[in-house]
This record gives C-alpha cells, structure tokens and sequence, in this order.
C-alpha cells in the first residue's frame, strides 16, 4: 500500500483550495470526494459575495472554476467515499469505498449538509414539498404559495430567489430580527412577495398522500397562539449540520459535530487538519472556506517537512 | 460519458421504465439543479455496475413534466426505483453511492 504525502477529504472549495495550494507546493496529493467536486456551491444560483467577480458569479461557474484551477497544477482526485480515519503510529488510515489510503497528512474538508427543522411532516413530505435547495426545487411551486424557515444569509437569499416561482412566500423566523447581512435583509424588506413572520417556530408540517405538502403549523412565540398556514412548500434554511460522522471518535467535535482545531487548524491528531464548512467557526462562506483551505494546506506542508 | 444510462422521455416512459424485464432506476434531473449535478457521476457509476441487472435511465423534468407530475416530484434529483411497473423504493437529494446501492439491494 503505498502512502501519500497528503489526502485531503472532500472537493468544495476548502478542499479544492487547499488542492490547489498542496498542488502548487508539488506535495503528492490526493483528493477525495463522494459526489462531483463543488460542494454546497453548487446549491447556489448566484454568489454575489466572491471577491473580484463584480459582477457576481454562478454557483456552477464558481464550482467548475474552482476545480480547474487546482487540476491546472495537477491535483488527483478521486470518486470515493470516506467512512473512516484512524492512526497506526504517525500515519493516517483512510478508511474508503474502495479499501484504504495511508497518508503522511490529512484535511478534512468534509463540508455540511443543510440541517432539519425535526418537525412531524418533515420526513414524510420530503420530496413532496420539503426542500432544502430553493435553486432546486423552486421551479416546481411556480405560482404557488411556499413557507420559508430560517433567518440567516441562506435563508434570506433563498426566500427571494423563490419569489421568482412563487406567488408568495412566507419567512418564518424564531427571532424578530433576521441574522441575514444588511444588503439581503433590505432585499427581503422591499420584496413585495415576502412576508416575515416574525418571532414564530415551527411545530408540523401536514399534507396528504395525493397533494404532498398543504400547511404549517406554527407557534407564535410571543402569545404562545398557534396558527396554520396554508401552503404548498416548505422550504428549511436553518443552518447547517457538519458531515463529520465519518471522524467521529477519531478527532475532537463540539457539541454539534463540527470539528475543533487550533488557529492553524490542525485538529486534536497531528498531521490532520480541518477547514471550511466542517469546522468549528463563527462564519460559513465560500470565501472562508477557500481560505482555510490554503491555511491547512500550508500547515500540512510545514508538518510534512517536520517529520 | 454517459456510458449505459439510458436518456427517457414522457413518451418513452411507459415501454423503457413501466413495461421494462428489469428492474428500472430512474433520476429525475435537471440542468439548473446543482445536486442533480454532483450525483450524475454515481449514477453513470452504477449504471455500469449493475449493466445486466438493473436498468438505469435519466428523465430531464424540464423536457419531460408529465411524468414527474404524476409521481408527484416537487424536488430534485429524486431517483424511483421501478419493479414491474410500479414504484418499489424512492430517494430525494444528493445521497451517496453506498445509501443508493443499499436500496437496489433490496430490490434484486
């Protein structure tokens, strides 16, 4: 079995970026990735926040750009999925679909997965008016009236991109204050299609076998009233649940799974590194992702030429 | 690319997927939807390594809406696994190759 300087785990933009980086350094790299590389990237229509593109670029554009640039320095990636990190002495044993890798150094750049309200109904309508991905599913409620839930940048993006389908679209937040950044929080203000319910919480989705989705129920949670919303669409942007299960038990989490690193982001093994989406930080973006994939990739050369 | 997976369409849909010897995988797809993209490379994967024992096809909903209407899909990617004609197991979102295998596991 031969053994790789450096396996990074997973193909959004912290591990493409940390590729391009260990590319650049000649460090010999492989990169794995479940699915095709882009990440939660690929969710979004339009990124309107990436440095230097002025003008705002598409999730798929920034995706494949992404990927080229770091196969232009000759990275090697891989379609396999991780389900498994263990050490043996110094070297790291990557546990694979297709049998095990051993590195000299690894990041994990695993990425998260858009988190579940946990209401009866969610499951259920799944697919059938639950969605996670307005760019996705918005489409299918053209002229249709849809409930979304969340607060955040996502949250707030996502309910006006889907006043381009939809007739009406209900924001529902647990504050009475979106967390969403100036500019999206104006943009939803002066939508005319929106409305904010304020301060209320989900407590089911219902529907039926024929129709799928056909109402919320929610809990005002300053009178304490419920109240139904008759819908067709639930959409849920609550924030995101980190895809860590496969380094559980193998390196240190906080309590809602993501992965707890040290200011060079080297997490509780030596020689093994976390960045973007799956890490233990304040804020989730394609910027910052990208940037702690160069941090740990460096970081990850440092520790090679130490050993 | 797209090596074994069979392109349907409304018209098509009926003799290639309802009336198919094998059982049928079908992912519902389309060109504006980002995890569509991702899982399309697992789905040619497959396609491969089940030639013979189950059939894998593709229908683009934005082309073809009659059918995703009647199986009442209001997201994508949604992959149906057809037996005979009807709807033996169904997954929605970008899952991985392991959770889609298991499923056709239990369909063979």
């Amino acid at each position: 079995m031969s053994e790789r300087d450096l396996v990074i785990i997973g193909g959004g933009p912290a591990g493409l970026t940390a590729g391009l980086y260990a590319a650049r350094a000649k460090l010999d790299t492989l990169l794995l990735e479940r699915l095709s590389p882009g990440g939660q990237v690929l969710n979004t229509h339009w990124v309107e926040n990436w440095p230097g593109d002025v003008e705002g670029v598409s999730g798929f554009d920034l995706s494949d750009r992404f990927r080229d640039h770091a196969l232009k320095f000759g990275l090697e990636i891989k379609s396999v999925e991780v389900s498994g990190l263990r050490m043996e002495g110094e070297r790291k044993i990557v546990s694979t679909s297709e049998g095990e890798i051993t590195a000299k150094a690894v990041i994990l750049a695993l990425g998260a997965s858009p988190s579940k309200l946990g209401v009866p109904g969610e499951a259920e309508f799944a697919g059938r008016g639950v969605s996670y991905c307005g760019t996705c599913d918005g489409p299918f409620f053209r002229d249709k009236v849809v409930v979304a839930f969340g607060g955040g940048n996502t949250a707030a993006e996502e309910a006006h991109f889907l006043t381009r389908f939809a007739k009406k679209v209900y924001l529902v937040h647990r504050r009475d204050q979106l967390r969403a950044c100036a500019v999206l929080c104006e943009r939803v203000a002066a939508d005319p299609k929106i409305e904010v319910l304020w301060s209320h919480a989900p407590l089911a989705i219902e529907g039926s076998a024929l129709l799928g989705v056909e109402k919320v129920r929610l809990k005002d949670l300053k009178t304490g009233q419920e109240k139904e919303v008759a819908c067709d669409g639930a959409f849920v942007f609550i924030g995101t649940t980190p895809n860590s299960a496969c380094v559980a038990g193998a390196v240190d989490r906080d309590e809602q799974g993501f992965i707890l690193t040290n200011q060079n982001l080297e997490t509780s093994l030596p020689g093994v590194y976390a960045a973007g989406d799956c890490r233990s930080s304040l804020l989730k973006q394609i910027v910052v992702a990208s940037g702690e994939g160069a941090l740990a990739a460096y970081a990850a050369q440092r520790y090679l030429e130490s050993l | 690319m797209s090596g074994s997976v069979l392109q349907v369409t409304d018209d098509t849909f009926e003799a290639e997927v309802l009336k198919s010897d094998l059982p049928v995988l079908v992912d519902f797809w389309a060109s504006w939807c980002g995890p569509c993209r991702a899982i399309a490379p697992v789905v040619e994967e497959l396609s491969e390594q089940y030639l013979g024992k189950v059939k894998v096809a593709k229908l683009n909903v934005d082309e073809s809406p009659k059918t995703p209407g009647q199986y009442g899909i209001r997201a994508i990617p949604t992959l149906i696994m057809f037996k005979g004609g009807q709807v033996a197991d169904q997954i929605t979102g970008a899952v991985s190759k392991s959770h889609i295998e298991q499923a056709l596991g239990k369909l063979l």
